[in-house]
């Protein structure tokens, strides 16, 4: 993947297939590391089927027998000189406390990192595509912390449509606004 | 500051419109966002797809929604357009500027650009 944001697309499309209600997306930036993790509230996994989705050749598509996204952000991370791991919580076995976690850590420093890209026009995405569903995102920065909780927005929405374009764009500042503005 | 009322305001001017709007689309445009087609530049493909939409003032009609993997990763990213009662168009390895001329041709014009079809490719 060309930017980090995408992979953060893409694995938080494996949160929403997985019936999550809230996925969270937090990035924690300091000089050298970022660290993501994202978690949700999904089905989760087996502890057998957490085992082999780091193997590329596992996947629960039917269309092709590989499954590339969290081999790729894995060897993205690895080859940093950082680290991943993915833990997971199946709904069979705890129904009430479900979900999975996904965190890897990368050294900005090293030559390999992905730079993180536009990860606001990521998060949009997700909303845009899954309106029915609600995000965190939280951007922790060595200045600020940018913070979106579809939660709070759909309260105030009172049933207009998240996704619709209008309010998308709205997003788009509010996120715009909190990465540009100048602190006091 | 983007505040919360101003959320609002946005909130109570798009009631009205919204319940107009509901069951109206009639064209679905889907875009391919599984690990292939982001990889391949799909997100770029649908902000655009988005965008001129609603510039172009065919958000009445036209709905702009994501799938998963299509099945032709070589080809991500991949659009589809589904009208009704007419036959699905598969539009292949598309670009921000294809996906302007597809909005402006083929949604806006009702002429399918052949040429960015899977059936345009020389296979």
């Amino acid at each position: 993947m060309k930017e980090l944001s995408l992979n953060i697309l893409d694995i938080a499309e494996n949160s929403v297939k997985a019936g999550a209600s809230l996925t969270e997306i937090r990035i924690e930036e300091d000089e050298t590391h970022l660290t993501l993790v994202i978690k949700d509230d999904g089905c989760g996994m087996s502890e057998e089927v957490v085992k082999s989705v780091t193997d590329p050749f596992y996947t629960t598509r039917t269309t092709r027998n590989v499954g590339m996204g969290i081999p790729l952000l894995k060897m993205e991370a690895e080859i940093t000189g950082g680290s991943f791991s993915i833990t997971s919580k199946s709904q069979d076995e705890y129904p009430n406390d479900h979900g999975t976690t996904v965190t890897a850590v990368f050294d900005k420093t090293h030559i390999d990192f992905t730079p993180l890209g536009d990860v606001s026009a990521s998060i949009l995405t997700l909303i845009q595509g899954h309106p029915d569903t609600d995000f965190l995102f939280i951007h922790k920065l060595a200045d600020r912390t940018v913070t979106l909780d579809t939660r709070e927005i759909r309260e105030v929405l009172e049933g207009v449509p998240i996704g619709s374009y209008e309010i998308i764009k709205w997003i788009e500042g509010f996120l715009d606004e909190q990465y540009t503005n100048q602190e006091e | 500051m983007k505040s919360l009322a101003e959320l609002k305001a946005i909130k109570e001017k798009m009631k009205d419109k919204v319940i107009l709007r509901e069951g109206a689309n009639d064209v679905r445009v889907v875009v391919g966002m599984a690990t292939c087609g982001i990889a391949a530049g799909a997100r770029p493909v649908l902000n655009t797809l988005v965008e001129e939409v609603n510039a172009g003032g065919l958000s009445d009609k036209v709905t702009v929604s994501q799938t998963g993997c299509i099945g032709i990763c070589q080809f991500e990213p991949v659009v589809e357009v589904f009208e009704a009662g007419k036959e699905k168009v598969t539009y292949v390895k598309m670009t921000p500027e294809k996906a302007k001329r597809v909005v402006e041709e083929h949604l806006k014009g009702g002429k399918v650009i052949g040429e960015y079809t899977l059936g345009g490719q020389n296979l």
